[in-house]
């Protein structure tokens, strides 16, 4: 690791005001960032340790949605007694990755940072325009079996690796930032950015601005929702894809679906005109796989990866489906 | 080692990188004043400059399992995380487990399971195991064999270290 100075900062004001230095970054959990200043693709020269920052607390919110805190641990969130109650697709998606290890030190505000897992970005002996703007994209044509079929550019084809952020796609999550600039929040769909010709940037957070809560709104589709994760070993694997499923039934009626994707694009992916096709709908089959051919519109198989379409597609038929059984949930 | 009868002895005599700083560690029940660069992972700090080498580093990237240790009770990946920011808290390594000769009973239950083979693995899997009963998330089988995904075992001696999770989470043995 490359020699890099240190502070702790005592509060959010301090703490962006310490980040404004050149080469700043903030740690946390440090769970991803430590790891890629290991093999020298991230080589901050100044961290600014939040931890001690008063942003690990889960709340409820005055309209009945619940407040998590940037800094709340992905275990300590996924086991609170309000989320698994209330927001349980989170709780299983969250509890789809990583080990009890590593859940154990990331934080909520973390996850949503974490970078991507293409094989590609980790090898600083490849080019990359994600890691090194204007070198190339090594991935396009070369391994390319975990990487995205949606949203993919000339430049880029990598995924967002998290679990949890296609959890709070589906949930319509708010993120809330704050800089010296002032405060604001963020929708979660405008979050993540797609690679286009600027893949070396994740997301829509400007550098000096610190992510200080997860606001998730009243509605948590407790009653039919269902997370599903296919990959290449039972756990401890990212996802090939993944299908955050939420539905609100009228008997057999569709009255609102949601599905967001892991694992096919830049940023889990959503296509509200693809979900309203269920509106009103009966609850069968055939519409969840109508409703799967108009999600993967528009889908490009690299090679190694082309299976994901018709596998992603078969995912959320799945997901669905077992939002409505509700089969194997206590 | 460092200890609070001898204060950076061994530390004022070797020079330190420039960016060094006083760091805290409280382990296994004892509180160690050391002088590390702010680079210094847990897991290094502990074994290169408290010589505590029953943690392990095997892929020093999280992926493995090895350097599992408590921090507070729970398990974390100890090369993941700096030792400045592991101050004061409570450091459990594969070292603080026995009371004098007799070992802890998740140590006692790898020997009784012949639950390893090499041997590198154990004391993270033996660490996993406390903090998998003291973090109290575990209700089947599956669950144990998820909740211990972190810990590879290159021998596979997995059949028998669930065995030991299962036995530990029956007779409540945590730290």
């Amino acid at each position: 690791m490359r020699p890099f100075s240190y502070t702790q900062s005592p509060d959010v004001t301090t703490a962006v005001q310490e980040v404004s230095a050149q080469g700043a970054k903030f740690i946390a959990g440090g769970t991803n960032l430590l790891d890629l200043m290991k093999i020298d693709v991230m080589s901050p020269s100044h961290l600014v340790d939040i931890t001690q920052l008063a942003l690990n607390t889960i709340e409820e919110t005055p309209d009945g949605g619940l407040r998590l805190g940037a800094l709340a641990k992905n275990a300590d969130t996924a086991y609170h007694e309000l989320v698994q109650t209330r927001y349980p697709l989170l709780a299983h998606a969250i509890l789809a990755g990583a080990t009890a290890q590593l859940r154990n030190m990331a934080t909520d505000g973390g996850n949503l940072l974490q970078r991507t897992r293409c094989y590609y970005f980790y090898d600083t002996h490849t080019p990359c325009n994600k890691r090194e703007p204007g070198s190339g994209c090594s991935a396009i044509k070369g391994y390319n079996r975990d990487l995205a079929i949606l949203g993919t550019s000339e430049h880029c084809i990598a995924t967002h690796p998290s679990d949890m952020c296609v959890a709070l796609a589906a949930l319509e999550a708010t993120v809330h930032v704050k800089s010296s600039q002032g405060e604001r929040a963020i929708p979660f769909a405008e979050f993540h950015r797609l690679p286009g010709d600027t893949p070396h940037l994740d997301t829509n957070l400007h550098p000096t601005e610190i992510i200080t809560a997860i606001e998730l709104p009243a509605k948590g589709f407790a009653q039919h929702y269902a997370y599903l994760k296919l990959r290449d070993r039972a756990s401890y694997a990212f996802a090939l894809v993944s299908v955050a499923a939420a539905l609100e039934l009228e008997g057999d009626t569709v009255k609102e679906a949601r599905i967001a994707l892991g694992g096919v694009a830049h940023k889990p992916w959503r296509v509200p005109e693809a979900e309203a096709l269920l509106q009103g709908k009966p609850a069968s089959k055939e519409n969840f796989r109508a409703v799967a051919e108009a999600y993967l519109a528009g889908a490009k198989g690299y090679g190694d990866n082309t299976f994901k379409i018709e596998l992603a597609k078969r995912a959320i038929v799945r997901a669905l489906e077992q939002a409505i059984s509700m089969e194997g949930k206590s | 080692m460092n200890s609070e009868n001898e204060p950076g002895n061994a530390v004022s005599q070797r020079p330190t990188l420039p960016d060094s700083r006083p760091v805290t560690l409280r382990v296994n029940g004892t509180t160690h004043h050391l002088q590390l660069a702010p680079w210094t992972s847990l897991l290094d700090a502990l074994r290169e400059h408290l010589h505590l080498t029953g943690t392990k580093k095997g892929c020093d990237h999280g992926q493995c399992g090895a350097c599992t240790l408590l921090v507070d009770g729970k398990r974390i990946n100890s090369c993941l995380t700096l030792a400045v920011m592991q101050q004061d808290k409570a450091i459990t390594t594969v070292e603080g487990l026995a009371q004098g000769d007799e070992l802890h009973p998740v140590q006692q239950a790898f020997i009784d399971h012949d639950a390893f083979q090499c041997g590198y693995c154990t004391p993270g899997q033996i660490c996993s195991v406390i903090g998998l009963v003291n973090e109290g998330q575990a209700k089947t089988l599956d669950d144990i064999k998820d909740l211990m995904s972190g810990n590879v075992c290159r021998c596979g001696a997995y059949a028998n270290i669930i065995q030991v999770a299962r036995e530990a989470l029956e007779r409540n043995t945590g730290l």
